[in-house]
């Protein structure tokens, strides 16, 4: 080992992460509703968790330099674990805003950290997203919030320390694109749910972890993105309009046929040949209209909805017109072993072509590989 | 529990032993072939100036040179740096079934009259060996019920593999092959299940359990299709539950024409109990190695049994052991057959051992064992209950587990930090193999399956459940002893695993480990 | 007489079964199988021969059929054809009846430790044989050693049709085909019945850029070794095909090793090296290549590699390329692994370490020597036509009965009565070669062992 220079760490907590959920709120982004949270005596959860992945991380303490912002931000969670923190940045103790979290971002990236480090829900990720955007940041999140949809959280904060000490030593390399998505906050306390994929994060991919010897090789994800692209085309028929749904799973559909496509919306091609990109609903309807049509939809983010979360222009009408029998479910087997035996979702928002949807599919895994899943 | 002793002072062979291209001396010979008589040299002549330049070996090959008590020793050096399962409680191997193998049945196929048979022979000189092959054949057949079986296949695997060329020769043989391209399968099923149909040809469709753990029967309902070519299936599942409704599912893939193949690797306690063709299953194969008492010889040689109904006979590997009456022969004109899938006959040795292991049980020693197994689980899934951090899969269903039970240790893992890789590298420390912990990925997390066979006592079980006891709590007071380990065995954690993944850094042979490494 | 206790199941004594039913809550293993419906639980006697009362008593029972087989140390034995008869060191069976490798599982590499080193000195040592850096662990035989060798290739290239030399084993043949269906076309080559070796123009007509790989034996089953493997491998390479070369590797020790014309994958067989025959129950097989990710990726079993510890200075072993299977392009190409020849694959070491550099060439000259001897021999005698493939032989060579008005099957049973396994009858496999024997002689054979074939064939054949 020659000398190596310090691994930098940037910290961020949302402190007021999580708050909402205890008291019932459903999330706590927003100034009033924070309010509403502290009135009715919520605590913060975020600080803890933070501290739980910190403590992952005391083994390699000298070997880091960890970079955070001023007091609840990270600070004080650094300190408490035994760290001695770079403090940049600065902001008002008790007050923090979600403009913290994004301009704390945006100072971490600046000070060229290996990995963000950060604790809170959905709004959070999107803050981070919206600081970073698609630059090569990797990220981890520990999760503190009450909506966790976003897949660059770990499942638990001490998991998420745990990927962070692997990466920062090296042992994990491989980084993925991991979903950020985010929930309509007003929409969603009146009772609707409009989910929307903002983007993606790089997050560090603890694949090895669940390896041991002795054992089948598990597919590694590429691997197993292509074969699918691979079946999906090859059962393409003639004269077949096929919509393609977000997502970095059906991205080598479109990538392996040279066409242009919309990480976050939706897109359509008929005989291998492109229709239109980044369709909206009006415009799915008008296409759909008397041409046979396709749909080929993933699980998107961690919570395992096909419908509803990320692709609301594939509306409760388009749903009922294309039908259960031609929509194509794909996604790689550990985004089901991942939903530990609870079905897929659908929440298209109309009761009607809720159910009308549910029932089995056939999902893709894999070139000649199909999972019999449920999705309710 | 007077009795109840953990090997707290256990430390395995460590003999730091170089590799063997290390203790080379240039010179040193172990051992001499027989050189031919001076009269065979002369009239040969220079037999290697007849072969083109370029066919001739330039050089001596660089094989390491030793006397023959270090090559002995090396390698003996080497053997106490294992753990076999007959010197010690291999419990460890969920869905492998270790059991004691009999001494005996080595001494048996060290017999010249086995072991230096040639497959060509005459078969008026291989009688005794076809004889056994015949009544081992049987045996087979009254265990599963089935009308045939082959034992070419060289392992469970290969027996399944064996199994799908079964479907793809019946389907071609009815001219339907391209419409049914479907093989159906149990996630919890082993997953050659899978893979060996799919190798075959065949796409592959998944079931999931349902709450309880079974697979799930409304999902196959969902699947079955005119292309369904057929099911195969695990039962009990890797997870030691016997599907009640195992019937119902050769009857819905049957109701659409498809064949059920019947996994039995996990068939140990369930000889003389349940049998696969009563249940409807038109094939089903038996790791003979496993089953039969057989040693594993660390990964092999093993024996796949592949037994089939009368309708399916005709398309068995050839040749097919027969006997006449007054004679066995063996008979290579099978028209149907899918061919080989080994060659010659198998391995023979496998079937010797099993046959004279199944002599020294007979029907009755078979359900003991089929008993003693489900009694030493249940057992012991009731003493490792009691373990803090560990639970089961579908724990809390109201089924009892049969001979084998998926434990996990995810809770554990939530509270420590410490998971199945790192316990099951302790185990070691105390003197008990490595473990099993499933199939990837893991469905169930942080997995640990053991099967305590019959060949284990209730002391054997104790001790493994009070050490398995020790490490959870270490795992809790102590968990960077539990991280570090192993700590008493052969050699101690890998302090690299990058460099196995890494193409610049990996070294599968010693030469290209001194490229790699200039170590010299 | 006590109750029978069963040795081999400890529980079987009633106190013990008793006080762990009691431990359980249940009062007997009815109240477990209560979960199998009871129409599918069988409640008939199986007709199965009663258990032996002793070791003893079985021992006599299982030798007693034994005895029924005449052996090869009973006889004098010239059959060969993909199984050989050689001299097994005494050390070789010596370390692998150790229960320590007998009765060992898969294992990881902390409480095997020793069971990874051998297998990875295993692959070490024949890497060297056949001039490869990366060895599989064992297959189950040289023939499926062959069909993933195929299916590697196909999957590298994603061509579709694999061109196998005409003499192949036949039974290695049906082997190959049967795991090779239905993705990949197994074609076979034209090749001179004078010479034996591949036909060039027939290669040339049927290579294209749909050929994945080319395949030969060497020495072939036929015996004779196909001396234009270069002009082969020139010929494959050409068309973007890789060579895929089987080997004995008792050749080995004066054999040029296949990677110096222009092999890019070699197979083989194990079993020469320190395992016994078995009825044919000896087989295991390898695989070999280059060290470059392109082929090390597509190995679909076991690797064992060399790394190191955090114990200064100390071995340690592991699998290596876990993720190997991300670069494999379409799932159809992939295989299943399991349980294989592990056992046999640190005989073979064992074997190689006993017979050193210059053992392996003794081995080789010696029997090319008894070979070149034999065939003088048999030469003379009227009626048999040697050598029938005029190519240099290594163990195995044709003989042609033709001129003596007898079939091989008459012969051999005459020979039998001899207390002699002839060669190999060939007539149906190759009849291109008429009334042909294949005979093997190995460094087992004396002087006297030979000239005992020679004079009883002109016996047999009178």
């Amino acid at each position: 080992m020659g000398i190596q220079l310090k691994k930098k760490l940037g910290l961020i907590v949302n402190p007021v992460a999580g708050m909402g959920g205890r008291v019932g709120l459903k999330g706590s982004d927003g100034a009033e509703i924070l309010q509403k949270a502290i009135e009715l005596g919520a605590q913060p959860e975020s600080p803890q968790r933070a501290k739980h992945a910190l403590e992952k991380l005391l083994t390699i303490k000298e070997d880091i330099e960890l970079i955070t912002y001023p007091y609840e931000m990270g600070a004080q969670e650094a300190r408490d674990c035994g760290f001695d923190p770079v403090i940049i940045g600065t902001v008002e103790s008790g007050k923090t805003t979600p403009q913290d979290t994004v301009k704390a971002a945006r100072d971490l990236v600046e000070q060229k950290v290996d990995l963000i480090l950060f604790a809170g829900g959905d709004g959070t990720a999107r803050n981070i997203y919206d600081a970073i955007g698609d630059r090569e940041v990797p990220v981890i999140g520990i999760p503190a919030g009450v909506k966790i949809h976003s897949a660059v959280y770990a499942t638990n904060s001490r998991n998420a320390g745990e990927v962070a000490l692997l990466y920062l030593q090296g042992k994990i390399k491989k980084l993925l694109d991991s979903e950020v998505m985010d929930i309509d906050e007003d929409a969603f306390r009146e009772g609707r749910v409009t989910a929307k994929l903002y983007g993606y994060l790089k997050a560090p991919h603890e694949e090895r972890l669940v390896q041991s010897l002795k054992s089948g090789r598990t597919e590694g994800e590429a691997s197993a993105l292509n074969s699918i692209a691979d079946q999906v085309i090859e059962d393409m028929q003639a004269n077949v309009l096929y919509i393609i749904g977000p997502g970095t799973t059906t991205r080598p559909i479109m990538q392996k046929l040279n066409l242009k496509f919309t990480l976050l919306g939706i897109d359509a091609i008929l005989n291998k040949e492109l229709v239109a990109n980044d369709l909206t609903e009006k415009q799915l309807l008008d296409l759909i209209q008397g041409k046979k049509t396709k749909i080929v939809v993933t699980v998107i983010g961690g919570q395992g909805y096909i419908f509803g979360r990320g692709n609301q222009q594939l509306s409760p009408e388009v749903l009922r017109r294309v039908g259960k029998e031609n929509i194509i479910v794909i996604t790689p087997r550990n985004k089901l072993t991942a939903l530990k035996g609870k079905p897929l979702l659908i929440d298209t928002g109309d009761y009607e072509v809720n159910s009308m949807l549910s029932g089995y599919y056939r999902i893709i895994t894999g070139y000649e590989q199909t999972i019999m899943f449920k999705a309710e | 529990m007077g009795k109840v002793k953990v090997r707290k002072g256990f430390q395995q062979a460590r003999w730091n032993e170089p590799i063997i291209y290390e203790m080379s001396t240039p010179g040193q010979r172990a051992i001499y072939v027989p050189q031919p008589d001076e009269e065979i040299r002369v009239k040969a002549g220079d037999v290697l100036a007849d072969l083109p330049v370029g066919m001739r070996r330039k050089e001596l090959p660089n094989l390491p040179e030793l006397s023959q008590k270090h090559v002995l020793m090396h390698y003996l050096h080497l053997s106490q740096e294992t753990m076999g399962s007959n010197i010690c409680h291999d419990i460890s191997e969920g869905t492998c079934t270790m059991k004691y193998n009999p001494r005996i049945n080595e001494e048996l196929v060290s017999l010249p009259n086995f072991a230096e048979l040639h497959p060509c022979q005459d078969e008026d000189t291989v009688q005794g060996i076809m004889e056994i092959y015949y009544k081992f054949e049987q045996i087979i057949k009254e265990i599963s019920g089935m009308s045939r079986v082959t034992f070419q296949p060289g392992g469970g695997n290969a027996a399944v593999y064996t199994a799908a060329s079964t479907v793809r020769a019946y389907w071609e043989s009815k001219g339907e092959l391209d419409k049914r391209n479907e093989i159906i399968t149990t996630i919890f099923s082993h997953p050659c299940d899978a893979a060996a149909p799919h190798t075959a040809g065949f796409k592959v469709i998944t079931l999931y359990p349902d709450k309880n753990g079974f697979p799930d029967i409304e999902a196959l309902k969902a699947a079955v299709s005119e292309h369904t070519a057929a099911i195969f299936m695990t039962n009990p599942e890797d997870i030691g539950l016997f599907n009640p409704r195992v019937d119902e599912f050769v009857k819905i893939v049957h109701s659409v024409g498809g064949l059920c193949f019947y996994d039995q690797a996990n068939a140990n306690a369930f000889l003389g109990v349940a049998r696969a063709r009563d249940a409807g299953f038109d094939m089903c194969h038996f790791n003979v190695h496993k089953t039969f008492g057989t040693p594993h010889g660390g990964s092999g040689p093993a024996n796949g049994a592949f037994c089939c109904s009368e309708e399916l006979t005709k398309f068995l590997p050839v040749p097919t052991v027969e006997f006449d009456g007054a004679k066995y022969f063996l008979n290579y004109d099978r028209p149907e057959s899918i061919g080989k899938v080994r060659d010659f006959m198998g391995t023979a040795g496998v079937i010797v051992r099993a046959y004279a292991w199944t002599m020294m049980m007979g029907p009755e020693g078979l359900r003991d064992c089929a008993d003693a197994s489900i009694i030493n689980n249940n057992y012991m899934e009731k003493k490792m209950m009691e373990i803090p951090g560990l639970s089961s899969a579908f724990m809390g269903n109201g089924y009892r587990r049969q001979e084998q039970i998926r434990y996990s240790w995810e809770k554990l893992k939530r509270d420590t930090g410490i998971g199945t890789n790192e316990i099951n590298n302790r185990v070691v420390d105390y003197g008990l193999p490595h473990y099993w912990t499933s199939h990837h990925p893991w469905e169930i997390p942080e997995p640990m399956t053991l099967e305590p066979c019959e060949t284990y006592s209730k002391d054997d079980i104790d001790e493994y459940v009070e050490t398995i006891k020790i490490i959870a709590k270490e795992a809790y007071e102590q968990p960077e002893l539990v991280m570090a380990a192993p700590h008493k065995a052969a050699s101690h954690k890998r302090n690299d695993e990058e460099s196995l993944d890494d193409p610049e850094k990996w070294a599968l042979t010693w030469k290209v480990y001194l490229r790699k490494h200039g170590k010299k | 007489m006590s109750k029978y206790v069963n040795p081999y199941i400890p529980n079987s004594v009633p106190d013990e079964k008793e006080k762990m039913l009691q431990e359980i809550g249940i009062t007997s293993v009815e109240d477990v199988f209560r979960e199998i419906p009871e129409h599918l639980r069988f409640r008939g006697q199986m007709n199965i021969p009663p258990a032996f009362a002793s070791e003893y008593e079985m021992r006599r029972h299982v030798e007693g059929l034994l005895a029924k087989n005449k052996s090869c140390k009973d006889y004098l034995n010239f059959l060969g054809a993909g199984t050989w008869q050689h001299y097994v060191p005494a050390v070789v069976d010596t370390i692998i009846s150790r229960d320590e490798f007998l009765t060992a599982y898969v294992g990881d590499a902390y409480g095997d430790h020793g069971k990874f080193q051998a297998l990875f000195e295993t692959s070490s040592m024949i890497a060297e044989l056949v001039g490869m850096e990366a060895v599989s662990t064992p297959t189950y035989d040289w023939a499926n050693a062959i069909a993933i060798s195929c299916r590697m290739a196909v999957r590298m290239s994603g061509r579709k049709q694999v061109l196998v030399a005409g003499t192949i084993s036949p039974g290695r043949l049906a082997v190959v085909k049967n795991y090779c269906k239905p993705e990949i076309k197994v074609e076979l080559l034209k090749y001179d019945t004078e010479t034996g070796l591949i036909d060039l123009k027939d290669l040339e007509s049927k290579i294209s850029s749909e050929t994945a790989a080319v395949y030969f034996e060497n020495p072939s089953y036929l015996g004779f070794i196909e001396t234009e493997g270069m002009k082969v491998s020139e010929i494959a390479h050409k068309s973007g095909a890789e060579v895929i070369v089987g080997v004995d590797p008792s050749s080995l020790g004066v054999l040029a090793p296949p990677s110096e014309y222009g092999a890019d994958i070699v197979c083989g067989e194990y079993q020469p090296f320190g395992i016994h025959m078995q009825w044919g129950g000896g087989l295991s097989g390898f695989i070999a290549t280059r060290d470059d990710k392109k082929y090390v990726a597509e190995y679909p079993s076991l690797l064992f590699g060399l790394t190191t510890t955090t114990e200064e200075g100390e071995y340690g072993f592991g699998e290596v390329y876990y993720e190997r299977t991300s670069y494999a392009s379409r799932e159809k190409g992939k295989d299943f692994i399991g349980t294989t020849t592990a056992l046999y694959g640190i005989a073979a070491g064992v074997y190689m370490a006993l017979l050193g550099p210059q053992g392996m060439k003794d081995l080789g000259e010696g029997i090319m020597q008894r070979v070149q001897y034999t065939m003088g021999l048999l030469s003379e005698i009227k009626g048999l036509k040697v050598p029938v493939i005029k190519s240099p032989s290594f163990k195995e060579f044709l003989v042609n009965f033709d001129g003596t008005g007898k079939t091989v099957a008459q012969i051999n049973k005459a020979l039998l009565d001899k207390k002699i396994f002839g060669g190999k009858d060939l007539s149906k496999e190759f009849p291109e070669y008429g009334n042909s024997a294949l005979y093997c002689i190995t460094e087992i054979h004396t002087k006297a062992d030979l000239k005992t074939l020679a004079l009883a064939l002109e016996e047999v054949t009178k």
